[in-house]
């Protein structure tokens, strides 16, 4: 029982995990009806931003103070995420205004080239280390109810928690904001949004920004889990089962869409790999996110299509 | 001035129909299937059909197919890829397993075995749709990388998870040498690109551009959205999956699971999508793009480089290569989201008009 729950648990942390990418995908969709293929490359290019930046900082302070050095890096990768979320918006969707779902995910199978290209020819393609000075040690908690206890890794706790909360304030930027009204606006309806005199083009840019900064949070926390590498880049396929399940166009729908997904990968590498030869993970999401579209095609949350001749 | 219909008058429903109803069309294109069976093999030197042509060919027909899916029944797939690897693989089985199994038989059946699995994944569709149903057919892909990877069977054991071939030969004529599977590929291909294009053109096609357009409108109009979604579904995996055996038989020799990654299925959309969706001429200029366009800058910017005194390191050279593929995707599709095909068809209605702009 006890080992049953620390799967289940470490299935939850890692379902955040999946969420925080899977919520660039959501910001973006809604607002710009594009499926942004190119959120993977966007969290690697963040991650290495920051691991640059955070090094360059580390080094120009003296070594003196992580924190500056961190906070420093921060900052300057958020502005790099904002001049990508400029550039994209200028070069490639104003330019694809109107055009159909396909097309446009192509473009951002382009624009992931481009970043990661680019990413790598601006930082250089070795593997550096993010060090946020997260705990690396796990806890055993849970020590009187089960034999051995439970143990929870507390870096991923920690991210769990951080996940938490950037979707909490979204939630409120979206719901309370006039820039969230707006967006809302925009997802809703493009050409009621510009007729009552929103941006569009604007609101794109704010849109691609926030994407930008969430894939800088996701690069952070997956960068100080797993090194920042090209493979960083292949975390938006762990993610889409997580979109899709739920919902394209749902905030929520993708925190719970993480949650059933890193829960039900946990427990199927678990309890049904060792049959099968293992690494079913990857394949078991997928399979895991269509049964649940059978029945509700359009993901548990998200906008339900209607159909008119 | 010769690019005219003045003069040809059909005087029967046959002839009004026929695939080019305009005798220069008839007469370029059969000239250009000559030329490619008589003039090239005597033209190009080994290279250029090892890197270049073959893999157009086999590229080519799987976009082909692709574009049977996307482009005419409107069903984006981001597993074409994961077919190609059905088709290498149950040919592979197919050939090595059996006795005396004639090649083109066993690819054959490795593409129906891929139809078959092709009508298996395609049945979310009948659900799902649009962008959902794209990321779902990344399930095939995931599913059948692993499949191949873990499941010993299909590999036949092989102790190292790669598999290859040898000693193929058709009725007595051995496929060795570049030129012979040259021709090979190509035969496969005109086939069955006339294939697609008499599909296109039956009922059959009229059903899934029908569903295209709009399935529910389609649906009431009487077609049934199963029976042509599932034939879409099958007819192109089957075509991918020719084209998976083809890739792993006659072009790689031997292969492993990673030949057929998620990025030969983004690859294949690719095709089909800047050649043109709805188009049989445009899966090939789109292969042809795809094909060619990294081979060229990989001989290019070194090239370029020295021209101006600058020595470039590989990896720079891959990065830029990455940055320049991905911008001038982004850049075809600005200038022309219909694809290069539609290019063509625009040239051909300038050419019938002129000298007079209208």
């Amino acid at each position: 029982m006890g080992f049953f729950i620390e799967t289940l648990i470490g299935g939850l942390m890692a379902g955040m995990l999946y969420s925080l990418v899977a919520l660039g995908f959501v910001l973006i969709f809604k607002a710009s009806g594009v499926f942004n293929f190119a959120q993977g490359a966007m969290v690697l290019f963040a991650a290495l931003a920051m691991a640059r930046f955070s090094s360059w900082a580390n080094a120009a302070l003296g070594g003196d103070s992580l924190f500056l050095a961190n906070l420093i890096a921060f900052v300057g990768a958020g502005m790099v995420m904002f001049i990508v979320a400029w550039v994209i918006e200028r070069l490639v969707l104003r330019n694809l205004v109107n055009q159909e779902g396909a097309t446009l995910l192509m473009a951002t199978l382009g624009i992931t080239y481009v970043l990661e290209g680019v990413g790598q020819t601006l930082f250089g393609s070795e593997i550096y280390n993010i060090d946020v000075g997260m705990p690396k040690d796990p806890v055993i908690m849970f020590e009187s109810l089960f034999e051995g206890g439970i143990l929870i890794n507390k870096e991923d706790f920690i991210a769990a928690l951080i996940a938490a909360i950037l979707v909490g304030v979204l939630t409120l930027f979206f719901q309370k904001t006039p820039i969230g009204r707006a967006l809302r606006a925009v997802a809703d309806d493009h050409q009621a949004a510009l007729s009552i005199g929103i941006p569009l083009n604007r609101i794109w840019v704010i849109v691609w920004c926030v994407a930008g900064v969430v894939a800088l949070v996701a690069g952070i926390i997956w960068g100080s889990k797993l090194g920042v590498q090209f493979s960083l880049a292949t975390v938006a396929m762990r993610a889409l089962p997580v979109v899709i399940l739920g919902g394209l166009t749902s905030v929520p729908g993708a925190i719970v869409g993480g949650l059933i997904i890193g829960v039900g990968e946990k427990l199927s590498e678990v309890y049904l790999g060792p049959y099968v030869g293992g690494g079913i993970e990857i394949w078991f999401a997928y399979m895991l996110a269509l049964v649940f579209l059978l029945f509700r095609p359009q993901g548990l949350f998200g906008e339900k299509i209607i159909d008119r001749v | 001035m010769i690019y005219r219909e003045n003069g040809q008058f059909k005087t029967s429903y046959t002839a009004d129909q026929q695939i080019f109803t305009i005798a220069q069309d008839k007469i370029f294109v059969l000239a250009v299937i000559a030329f490619a069976f008589i003039g090239i093999p005597f033209l190009v030197d080994e290279y250029l059909f090892r890197a270049i042509l073959i893999p157009f060919l086999i590229l080519a027909l799987a976009a082909l197919g692709v574009n049977l899916l996307v482009g005419y029944c409107g069903q984006i797939t981001l597993g074409a890829g994961a077919f190609m690897a059905i088709g290498a693989y149950a040919a592979y089985n197919f050939f090595i397993r059996i006795d005396g199994m004639p090649l083109i038989v066993a690819l054959l059946l490795g593409g129906l075995s891929s139809a078959g699995m092709g009508i298996l994944f395609g049945i979310p569709s009948l659900r799902v749709r649009g962008l959902y149903l794209a990321v779902a057919t990344l399930a095939a892909q995931f599913f059948c990388d692993w499949a191949f990877l873990r499941i010993q069977w299909f590999t036949n054991n092989s102790s190292s998870g790669s598999v290859s071939v040898s000693n193929l030969n058709v009725m007595g004529w051995s496929i060795e040498s570049p030129v012979e599977k040259y021709l090979f590929c190509l035969t496969f291909l005109v086939v069955f690109a006339l294939i697609a294009k008499n599909l296109t053109r039956a009922i059959i096609g009229r059903q899934w551009m029908a569903i295209r357009d709009m399935d529910v409108a389609a649906e009431v109009i009487g077609i049934r959205p199963m029976y042509a979604k599932l034939s879409a579904f099958a007819v192109s995996s089957f075509f991918v999956g020719v084209a998976g055996g083809l890739w792993g038989f006659v072009h790689l020799g031997s292969w492993e699971p990673a030949a057929f990654s998620v990025d030969r299925s983004f690859q294949l959309l690719f095709m089909v999508i800047i050649g043109g969706l709805g188009s049989i001429l445009g899966s090939f200029f789109g292969a042809a793009f795809i094909v060619i366009l990294p081979i060229f800058l990989n001989q290019f910017l070194p090239a370029l480089g020295s021209f101006f005194g600058i020595a470039i390191s590989t990896a720079a050279v891959s990065h830029a290569e990455l940055i320049i593929f991905g911008s001038l995707i982004v850049f075809f599709l600005i200038v022309e989201p219909h694809g290069l095909a539609r290019l063509w068809s625009i040239a051909k209605e300038k050419l019938r008009l002129w000298p007079f702009p209208h």
